[in-house]
């Protein structure tokens, strides 16, 4: 007999979840891939003179990052002007082995498992570059990810990024979009952030959850009642699941 | 005409007021002259020797050989335990679970058997905080396998699981995959109401959701006489087709264990006593707690209350084989528990008071109060429920809007967004219970915080479900708001006297009442057909 709660309920649109990344899902920032990006450049006179010139930037940035998150992006994504694509698309696998994979939380791949168990698409919202975002949604097993992408001209990065930016409040415009092509009901639908900052993008769907929240972000999860995630717990070290001894 | 029992008391024109709990509060009720009101049984003795009464019942056990007969070098051995829903609320330590466990491990060590887990078996419950654990097996235990080797059971691991097969009437039984893949699995139980122990120990607490849903839905609630009463339970029959299947498949030996129900220690004892038979200086005492009560704020009542452990006293423990173990318990139970009282009742009060199961270390949430209206004190009955079909229910409590962020996420969505839509539970399960069991984010509280399970809600709901066929109106005294049990479906009276006169408006123009007295624990043992009077014979 098949069990009610095996059967989806009646609703318009399917749900989907939206997660943030730096930060919900992995414990890196914007800066550290791209310092590995600027590291390893094809000659090492060539990675010496990009480090120099984003230190020589970094104040700048560090304003920007006060005053408008899609500012900083701009200012921090003009360091890749000049680098080819496929430099760009072959350093991006090196980024995810050896920066972005030891970060990831403990419980990200089985909390994405989860909404793909409860029958949601996952996709991964970011401010992070396609080309590295991608090893990523792969390795967790999500489904789709919006991403920054640069513009490149004859083969070459301009520094400048394609629009819409991924930042702050646009992540909630790209949410109710992406939301709308593909038949999702944003009422049903969860997004998961870290962020204050996130605080549009989680407003725009019916399950907001805030995953290792910052203080802000803590105090308006408690007062609005969203749920408060800890998915960084180690995994216990037991004897479960290894072979029975009995049979 | 036949005699009460001691613990009835009947009030008339010399009675002093009861005092009831509501909430983290007590208040003074004046009752109608000819009102019954239940009293709970003075606790039992303990065991003089608690530790020698574990030890005989390990060598000397009911159904199966000793457990040390069981035992052999190099053999994988998982201790499942129960949590900390009983008893409420906690005990002083040591806590029975301590004084089982530790002289079970001893024996353990001394067959040469290291490959030991210790599980807490919460099921959808909230895990228990390492405090907490360590409170129940004590430190030594404690101190020697946590965490790695005592933990709380995750129903929601991927491949935490095993599936053992499919009860005859369809329920899938998966369990514990550690527990799964022991040679031997024991049980370690606090028995403190009728429902807890026996197979439901293992049916239900160390289960996942495909187990869970096959015993835990209104159909099996709505079709229990009483859940407290095994014979009359649909959900108890379920569950031991689900135990019974799981020790088809493996070896399971039981220790099961009871207290008394000294739930206040001196000077709180007076709790539990009959009003009128406190001396001047006790019922002065009491007032004196009630008015300071009434001008404490809310946690600092709560602490009151929750920060003493309870001296409950061990009153039987036996271990074997399940049946024989938990029919043994049972009757100390019922020793316990059960206040004979003939008839039923048109209208029946129920104080409901700070603590259930499933609030320890919370406040009482107005789901929580519904359950403990509807569910628990409704089902607390052996023979008929205390109140008459379609009866009026009187509740005590304020139904504050307030809910444990931490510990009951799920229940703010169910009762805000859910119960608003409906309160038909068939429609709830229907509905919203596979959403709801599916949710992400709830589930990794559940897992990695301190979280019920998103279902837990849906559950509560359904406990409710046969107190909620049963009763006519519920009308609640003392709510500091209309809305919230009017979400439940209740009404509300400002006092006893007016919820008196609302009853007679839809029951008798003179309704017989009885008063369920709780705190500690009590069980009404209900003779529905009161035989009739004695005739008696003529004096010529």
């Amino acid at each position: 007999m098949n069990h009610p709660a095996d059967t989806p309920a009646r609703h318009e649109g399917t749900s989907a979840a939206y997660f943030d990344v730096d930060g919900t899902l992995v414990g890196t920032n914007l800066l550290q891939p791209t310092f590995y990006y600027l590291l390893n450049q094809a000659r090492p006179d060539m990675s010496a003179l990009r480090v120099g010139r984003a230190l020589l930037g970094a104040p700048a940035m560090a304003m920007a990052e006060l005053r408008d998150r899609r500012l900083f992006n701009e200012l921090l994504f003009s360091n890749y002007r000049g680098m080819t694509e496929d430099r760009m698309v072959l350093v991006a696998a090196d980024v995810f082995e050896d920066v972005i994979k030891p970060r990831i939380f403990h419980g990200a791949k089985e909390l994405i498992q989860k909404c793909k168990d409860a029958g949601q698409r996952v996709v991964l919202i970011t401010g992070s570059l396609d080309h590295t975002t991608a090893h990523l949604a792969a390795y967790l097993g999500a489904d789709d990810c919006i991403t920054n992408r640069l513009e490149f001209k004859d083969g070459f990065a301009t520094g400048k990024l394609l629009r819409p930016v991924v930042a702050g409040p646009e992540k909630a415009a790209l949410i109710v979009a992406d939301a709308r092509k593909h038949g999702h009901d944003l009422l049903r639908s969860h997004a998961y952030s870290d962020s204050y900052s996130d605080v549009p993008m989680l407003s725009v769907v019916g399950h907001p959850n805030c995953v290792n929240p910052d203080e802000r972000l803590a105090r308006l999860a408690r007062a609005y009642r969203w749920p408060i995630l800890d998915i960084n717990v180690p995994e216990r070290k037991s004897a479960t699941g290894r072979g029975s001894s009995r049979r | 005409m036949s005699v009460d029992h001691p613990c009835v008391v009947t009030i008339d024109h010399r009675s002093r007021p009861r005092v009831l709990f509501s909430g983290t509060k007590l208040v003074e009720v004046d009752l109608p002259v000819g009102s019954k009101v239940l009293y709970p049984k003075k606790p039992m003795a303990g065991l003089s020797d608690p530790d020698a009464a574990v030890r005989y019942a390990l060598n000397h056990p009911l159904g199966t050989p000793p457990l040390y007969a069981k035992l052999r070098p190099g053999m994988r051995v998982t201790i499942a335990i129960d949590d900390l829903s009983m008893p409420l609320p906690p005990m002083k330590g040591p806590d029975c679970r301590q004084r089982v466990l530790e002289p079970v491990i001893e024996m353990l060590d001394q067959h040469g058997i290291d490959d030991i887990e210790l599980i807490i078996a919460v099921a959808f419950h909230r895990h228990m905080t390492a405090d907490e654990i360590k409170h129940v097996v004590g430190p030594r235990v404690f101190n020697r396998f946590y965490p790695e080797r005592l933990y709380n059971h995750d129903a929601e691991k991927p491949g935490g699981l095993t599936y053992l097969g499919t009860t005859d009437d369809g329920i899938e039984v998966e369990v514990n995959a550690r527990a799964a893949a022991s040679d031997l699995v024991i049980y370690v139980n606090l028995t403190f109401v009728p429902m807890n122990g026996g197979y439901k120990s293992l049916g239900t607490g160390l289960v996942g959701y495909r187990t869970l849903r096959g015993h835990h839905n209104p159909s099996s609630v709505r079709m229990s006489g009483s859940y407290m009463e095994p014979k009359r339970s649909e959900l108890n029959r379920r569950m031991v087709n689900v135990g019974k299947l799981i020790e088809e498949k493996l070896d399971v030996f039981h220790i099961e264990t009871t207290v008394n129900n000294r739930m206040f220690d001196k000077p709180l004892d007076i709790l539990g006593k009959n009003e009128d038979d406190l001396s001047t200086l006790e019922w002065q005492g009491l007032r004196a707690l009630v008015k300071t009560l009434d001008k404490l704020p809310q946690p600092a009542r709560q602490a009151i209350f929750e920060k003493v452990p309870a001296p409950y006293d061990m009153i039987g423990v036996f271990a074997g084989a399940c049946e024989p173990v938990h029919d043994a318990i049972l009757e100390k139970c019922h020793q316990q528990l059960l206040v004979p009282i003939d008839g039923q009742f048109d209208v029946v009060v129920f104080p409901i008071p700070y603590i259930s199961p499933y609030n320890v270390g919370s406040f009482l949430n107005p789901l929580l109060v519904s359950v403990m209206a509807e569910g628990y004190l409704h089902n607390l009955h052996r023979g008929a429920p205390l109140l008459k079909k379609g009866g009026t229910m009187i509740i005590l409590h304020p139904c504050s809007d307030i809910f444990d962020r931490e510990q009951h996420p799920a229940y703010t969505e169910f009762f805000h967004k859910l119960l608003t839509q409906t309160r038909d539970a068939m429609e709830l399960h229907k509905r919203f219970e596979g959403e709801f069991r599916r949710h992400p984010g709830y589930i990794q509280q559940y897992r990695t915080g301190k979280a019920y399970h998103p279902v837990h809600p849906f559950y509560m709901w359904y406990w409710g479900e046969n107190g909620r066929q049963h009763r006519g109106r519920v009308i609640v005294v003392g709510a500091d708001n209309e809305y919230v049990p009017g979400i439940l479906g209740y009404e509300t009276a400002s006092s006893m006297g007016d919820a008196l006169r609302m009853a007679k408006e839809t029951g008798p123009a003179d309704p017989s009442l009885a008063c369920f007295r709780i705190c500690p624990v009590l069980m009404a043992d209900v003779n529905p057909e009161p035989p009739p009077p004695a005739i008696e014979a003529d004096a010529d």
